[in-house]
């Protein structure tokens, strides 16, 4: 079956271009990827989506933006893609167990978090090295922690977990934090983080133990390292888009993103992209959401706008 | 939607159905407060269908069985550790698309 349009990704701005184009009906087909339901699941109270004056959990808002994407018609399905083609039309799309054609492709693939790129890091990763520390805070109750990164996310992560842990200290490589100056004055006020500033991780120990004993410190400006005990590292350094299946294919900047131009049209006409994975500035639910609206709308006059004949053709194509 | 191949795990009869289990067992270790963990049960309800009568294929709350996570030293969710003759065989933490979820069981079965 030749699809108008698939949509890769199901964070707020796939489920916004689901509403979108199933409300214009369009039979939106949804395909989740393994992170489904995007960056806001792994979140707790979301106090700057509007329309929730007392805040929404981040899981309960996007099984809202689901139930409602479905309402209207949209098609929800499992699965990750493992490859695109968009050099031909119609574009093909494929999943472990299925094959898709479709005339148009909104890309939503948001992106995921980024590592230090430690080997120890990847070998301790669900061992006590986590990305996620409303999932894994639990388990660090009176424990000493460390958290990696300068930024928001890194701020209000390091005061989450001080919940649970005894001690969280902040690594950051460099003096400054780039977080916003009321994230900041909450990390500060809390008596339980520490500061590790102009500060880099080398190494994160026991790999043998297959758990975390240790971190390997190393001062920016003096060089001089040092080790101190914790039992978990929280890394929040920011995100990087998931942009791998598009190289080659579609025009990004040199950080990865998707370059879009006149809304939400990448370099390829009949395919779009919105929030994140097109996004390193504002990177926010309602903007990734207003994005999604704006690539569902795109999609809808790109659909209007392909001459009847070369429709026809498509269609025929898709059958053979 | 849980099916009724998803076995409930607990503290309490872990030992007996897990530990002592003549065939595989796959155990997720998960909570309510987890989204991910949320986003894999699906997935975990499909492997059960998938492996009915081959692996025992079931969840452990980790906020209401404690001793369990504990001793198993879970330091993230959603875990998956797969369970042979008593021994852990396979862990697999944070989420894994069902293909990759099947390779890693096959080995066992």
């Amino acid at each position: 079956m030749l699809r108008d349009v698939i949509i890769i990704g199901s964070g707020p701005a796939g489920l916004t271009a689901a509403l979108y184009t199933a409300r214009a009906n369009l039979r939106p087909l949804v395909i989740e990827g393994i992170e489904a339901g995007g960056q806001l699941m792994l979140t707790t109270l979301v106090e700057n989506f509007p329309g929730h004056r007392d805040g929404i959990m981040g899981p309960d808002l996007m099984t809202e933006m689901r139930a409602q994407a479905e309402k209207f018609g949209a098609d929800i399905v499992q699965g990750n893609v493992t490859s695109v083609d968009v050099c031909s039309q119609p574009f093909t799309v494929t999943t472990a167990d299925v094959t898709y054609q479709t005339k148009t492709l909104i890309i939503a693939t948001g992106a995921s978090a980024r590592l230090l790129g430690l080997a120890s890091e990847r070998t301790l990763m669900g061992h006590g090295v986590s990305t996620c520390a409303t999932c894994d805070g639990y388990f660090f109750r009176g424990h000493e922690i460390a958290v990696v990164g300068g930024g928001d996310s890194a701020m209000e992560e390091a005061v989450f977990l001080t919940k649970f842990a005894n001690k969280v200290t902040i690594v950051h490589r460099r003096e400054a934090l780039r977080a916003s100056k009321i994230m900041q004055d909450k990390a500060r006020a809390n008596s339980k983080i520490a500061w590790r500033l102009n500060t880099e991780i080398d190494e994160i120990r026991d790999t043998g133990k297959n758990e975390v004993s240790s971190i390997v410190l190393r001062d920016v400006a003096t060089g001089v390292r040092d080790e101190i005990p914790v039992t978990g590292v929280f890394v929040a350094i920011g995100h990087t888009p998931n942009t791998a299946l598009f190289r080659g294919q579609l025009e990004m900047d040199a950080n990865g993103y998707l370059v879009t131009h006149d809304g939400s049209k990448t370099s390829v006409p009949g395919v779009f992209a919105s929030g994140d994975v097109q996004d390193h500035i504002y990177r926010q639910a309602i903007t990734a959401a207003g994005s999604g609206c704006m690539a569902a709308i795109d999609a809808e006059h790109y659909l209007e706008g392909v001459p009847e004949h070369l429709q026809t053709t498509v269609a025929a194509d898709a059958k053979r | 939607m849980a099916t009724e191949n998803v076995q409930t795990f607990t503290d309490s009869n872990f030992e007996e159905t897990v530990m002592k289990a003549g065939q595989p067992v796959l155990v997720d270790f998960w909570a309510e407060w987890c989204g991910p963990c949320k986003r894999l049960a699906p997935t975990v309800d499909a492997l059960a269908t998938d492996y009915a009568g081959k692996v025992t294929i079931g969840k452990l709350n980790v906020d209401e069985n404690p001793n369990t996570a504990f001793k198993f030293q879970i330091r993230g969710i959603p875990a998956l550790l797969l369970f042979k003759g008593g021994q852990v065989v396979e862990s697999v933490v944070g989420l894994a698309p069902k293909d990759e979820l099947k390779k890693v069981i096959d080995k066992h079965v």
